[in-house]
């Protein structure tokens, strides 16, 4: 007995939640969003943090919270947790973010809380040097994991001089460090001018916002100019090879050029991105997973930073398979560059861009960091209405030419980690390769 | 001090029925999103396998997304992927759950996927190969390839318990993988993937009549074949301290995780429901009492964790099971005194008790957590699955933040005084890697 599958019910329109928004006289813009589903609060405060210094950022956003001059961390911690609050800081090379949630009564609390810790964090000696140790070891382990390795030796390849080369500093940097430099740099650098606070959850956005300025209102002073030069164009070259001894995989990455999310043809690579690698139903993983189980996963995406925009593919193969993965991803590069997609590819492709926009709105926190990246990019979420139409207006050509462009095999930078002696001889037969120094 | 905050709870609705040929639906609409979650669960798992078929029932989970009676290899995914969704499925202990979320359209195209894997798989040699090898690459990332790879949830339960459905590693070696065959998986699936053996769940932005209705359509003639008699696998708790170690070859560091058993989740879920609790009094932030000891003033982990159950599912998972606590330590960090320190608090708690608002706060912060957990609808679809399946009832999803609230002080403390080092079972990693 055949059955046959129903359609779909066509979606309504994009409904966007409303934001309101104000900037304070301090510089500080806060958006609040009311979706009320859940009885909490979400907070993201982006910070601009460009150019900061990156061994003293990094240790920064480890003892934001370990101490005021009325609270140490503990009390801190307590504080947060009485009205089911918990906020924690994370870096990258563009921004602070201090993140986190609580219970929706608790949002003024939590503000007084975050402002104490903005306007009044002390570094205290004990618990720095705590900080600094654990981060020792949290970045000893992060050297031991084959995807971070990985991705330092091709951010190292695809921005060169550029501060972006660089996103983790190295463990003999952060054991110098004193508490000075992390205050200089929280004196120098967390200030209001140019911050975004987001506020999503189930609360008055009116009066959430009346409560971040009264909260936050304290908070005071501009930063230097952070701003970063735009990233390099990428630079091919040979097959870059690092040696990972005794490697039970091989982790491949190659690096395309991409557009920014405000490109006209942005919404056309991101569709030729899903065709080829960018979501399960694509071409590389049906190909190198669901036909030859060279590897669990593989996956691409276009990642998206204020100074640029670049295509990132990535997968860990069997060190086996190493060489016949690469001819299976330079295949389905060089096919989706070439030869545009089919009609109903395209179409199913189109449909799970514009579905799973609807399913990062679908929640709290994914408002909250939807609202809260957008910011850093200077759109709000009203972008989403121009994407989507983008989306779905896109052709097959617009997408095939996008393609070819920057899904080209030819402008791509790869890098290979793995136990060099097994996959050395598989993948100079496919390409010239350069082993890495390091 | 503040006063204490009120913690909240959630009324989503929660419809339940069966349909004629056995299968257990439960419904919990929400229109606050154009989105629906649908959760299929099957009453086994890791637990369930047979003797050298490690890694079988995870195995087989993958076969289960390789095509079906209406349904070509690489169609479920297409399918829903090309509806704006996203699937994946999962295996515990004690259930493997397969779910979809979708932007609203998508709902019956989702039922029907479901409904169509639930008559049968298309289980080919070729399928077979294919996910052996891909179930291989799964088990080099998590484990083979990384630091601390399957620590402690792979690691911790062959100390803890003798026998082979407790003990067992649950991804499997690759001999047994590698021996697995069509004639298995037919076998595995006519035993425990009955209708009779399942719980379909759907949340989120759907009218239930109308649901109703779609279910009934492409559920309602799938077969009905009973559910196997649900095996009790319980063992006797360990008599007398047990303590390994082994060397993982890439970890710069070294590690220590301890487990200690805990009441029945489900035949005395009152008593151990202050274990829940009890493990993030322990470990949940900075104020929590061992990351205050141990990483703030001693100084001997750098991490520290504490939850329920080897897979952190504290709710969805059976008797047996255990409190955890893990470490990860500084270099040249001492497992033997970071196991003694968790004696020294567990005995100073349970003597002294707790601290003004100690027991408050947490309590606010897991409320939070369990909260934040259900704004999704699939934290919503897939536990309210398991809770049906295991409890017969979904609606406990609605009711922890009450509950958890309602825990009082005596019952952490005699929780914390059954946590002896005689009842410990504990697994410590030694670096391998020079860092």
């Amino acid at each position: 007995m055949t059955k046959t599958l129903p359609d779909l019910v066509p979606d309504a329109e994009l409904n966007l939640p409303r934001e309101r928004e104000r900037t304070l006289s301090n510089g500080l813009t806060v958006i609040a969003i009311r979706r009320s589903a859940v009885p909490l609060v979400e907070v993201r405060l982006r910070i601009p943090f460009g150019r900061a210094p990156l061994a003293p950022a990094t240790l920064l956003s480890q003892a934001l919270f370990t101490g005021t001059s009325g609270m140490n961390s503990i009390d801190i911690a307590a504080e947060l947790q009485a009205v089911g609050g918990g906020l924690a800081a994370g870096l990258d090379p563009d921004r602070l973010l201090i993140s986190g949630n609580a219970l929706a009564d608790g949002l003024d609390r939590t503000l007084e809380l975050l402002a104490s810790v903005l306007t009044d964090a002390t570094y205290p000696d004990e618990e720095v040097s705590t900080e600094r140790d654990r981060l020792v070891d949290h970045i000893q382990v992060a050297l031991s994991q084959p995807a971070h390795l990985a991705r330092v030796a091709l951010l190292k390849r695809m921005y060169g001089s550029h501060p972006y080369a660089v996103q983790t500093p190295a463990p003999e940097e952060i054991r110098v460090l004193s508490p000075g430099p992390l205050r200089e740099l929280h004196a120098a650098r967390v200030r209001p001018d140019g911050a975004v606070l987001v506020l999503v959850g189930d609360i008055d956005p009116d009066q959430a916002i009346d409560t971040a300025e009264k909260v936050l209102g304290g908070w005071s002073g501009s930063a230097q100019d952070g701003s970063l030069p735009p990233t390099p164009a990428l630079e091919t070259g040979p097959l870059l090879l690092v040696d990972r001894p005794g490697s039970v995989q091989s982790s491949l990455r190659i690096a395309l050029p991409a557009l920014t999310r405000t490109d006209p043809d942005y919404a056309a690579l991101n569709l030729a991105n899903l065709v080829f690698g960018g979501y399960f139903s694509s071409r590389w993983t049906e190909n190198i997973r669901e036909d030859k189980g060279y590897t669990y996963g593989s996956y691409s995406s276009v990642d998206h930073y204020v100074a640029g925009s670049a295509l990132v593919a990535a997968a860990e193969v069997a060190t086996e398979v190493t060489g016949p993965s690469l001819l299976e991803t330079n295949y389905e590069l060089g096919r989706i560059a070439s030869l545009p997609p089919g009609e109903e590819e395209l179409e199913q492709a189109r449909r799970y861009a514009l579905g799973t926009l609807r399913l990062g709105m679908s929640t709290q926190a994914g408002l909250a960091g939807l609202a809260s990246m957008y910011a850093g990019f200077g759109l709000r979420l009203d972008h989403l209405r121009k994407y989507s139409a983008a989306l779905s207006a896109a052709t097959r050509e617009e997408v095939a030419a996008a393609a070819s462009k920057y899904l080209a095999p030819s402008r791509a930078v790869t890098v290979v980690l793995g136990d060099a002696e097994k996959i050395e001889p598989q993948l100079s037969a496919l390409t010239v390769v350069e082993r890495s120094a390091a | 001090m503040a006063p204490k905050i009120k913690i909240p709870a959630t009324k989503y609705p929660v419809e339940r029925f069966t349909l004629g040929n056995g299968l257990r639906v439960v419904l919990s609409p929400d229109r606050s999103a154009p989105v629906v979650g649908v959760a299929v669960v099957y009453d086994v798992g890791i637990r369930s396998e047979p003797e050298g078929r490690t890694g079988f029932a995870h195995l087989f989970e993958h076969l289960m997304f390789q095509g079906s009676e209406n349904l070509e290899k690489l169609a479920h995914f297409r399918h829903v992927q090309g509806a704006g969704g996203s699937f994946n499925g999962s295996t515990h202990l004690d259930y493997t759950d397969y779910f979809e979320v979708l932007p609203t359209g998508g709902l019956e195209r989702a039922l029907f996927l479901e409904a169509d894997r639930m008559r049968g798989p298309r289980l080919t040699e070729e399928n077979l190969r294919n996910q052996v090898d891909v179930v291989k690459e799964e088990i080099r990332v998590n484990v083979l390839n990384r630091p601390y790879g399957g620590f402690p949830w792979l690691k911790l339960p062959p100390v803890m318990f003798s026998t082979f459905a407790n003990a067992h590693d649950g991804y499997g070696s690759f001999e047994d993988l590698e021996s697995a065959t069509v004639e298995d998986a037919q076998g595995f699936f006519d035993r425990y993937y009955a209708c009779g053996n399942a719980v379909l769940s759907v949340a989120g932005d759907f009218d239930v009549a109308e649901a109703t209705t779609m279910i009934e359509r492409h559920f309602g003639d799938v077969p009905a074949r009973p559910a196997p008699q649900l095996p009790d696998f319980d063992e006797p708790d360990i008599n007398g301290e047990r303590r390994e170690s082994y060397t993982d070859r890439i970890a710069p560091l070294p590690a220590v995780a301890a487990g200690w058993r805990v009441p029945d989740p489900i035949g005395t879920f009152e008593d151990y429901l202050p274990y829940v609790v009890l493990a993030e009094v322990l470990t949940d932030g900075d104020a929590s009492r061992l990351v205050e000891r141990l990483v703030q003033r001693d100084r001997t982990a750098t991490t520290l964790g504490g939850y329920l159950g080897f897979m952190g599912d504290e709710y969805l998972v059976r008797n047996p099971t255990a409190l955890l606590l893990q470490a990860h330590l500084p270099p040249g960090g001492d497992a033997g005194k970071v196991l003694r320190t968790i004696d020294e608090e567990l005995d100073r708690l349970a003597a002294d008790g707790l601290k003004p608002g100690e027991l408050d706060r947490t309590q606010a912060r897991m409320a939070t957590r369990a909260l934040h957990g259900t704004d999704d609808v699939l934290g919503r679809a897939q536990p309210m699955a398991v809770l049906e399946l295991q409890r017969g009832r979904p609606g406990l999803l609605n009711d922890l933040p009450k509950l958890i609230s309602e825990v009082r002080e005596e019952q952490i403390v005699a929780a914390a005084g059954t946590l002896r080092p005689e009842r410990r079972a504990s697994v410590e990693v030694f670096p391998g890697a020079s860092s």
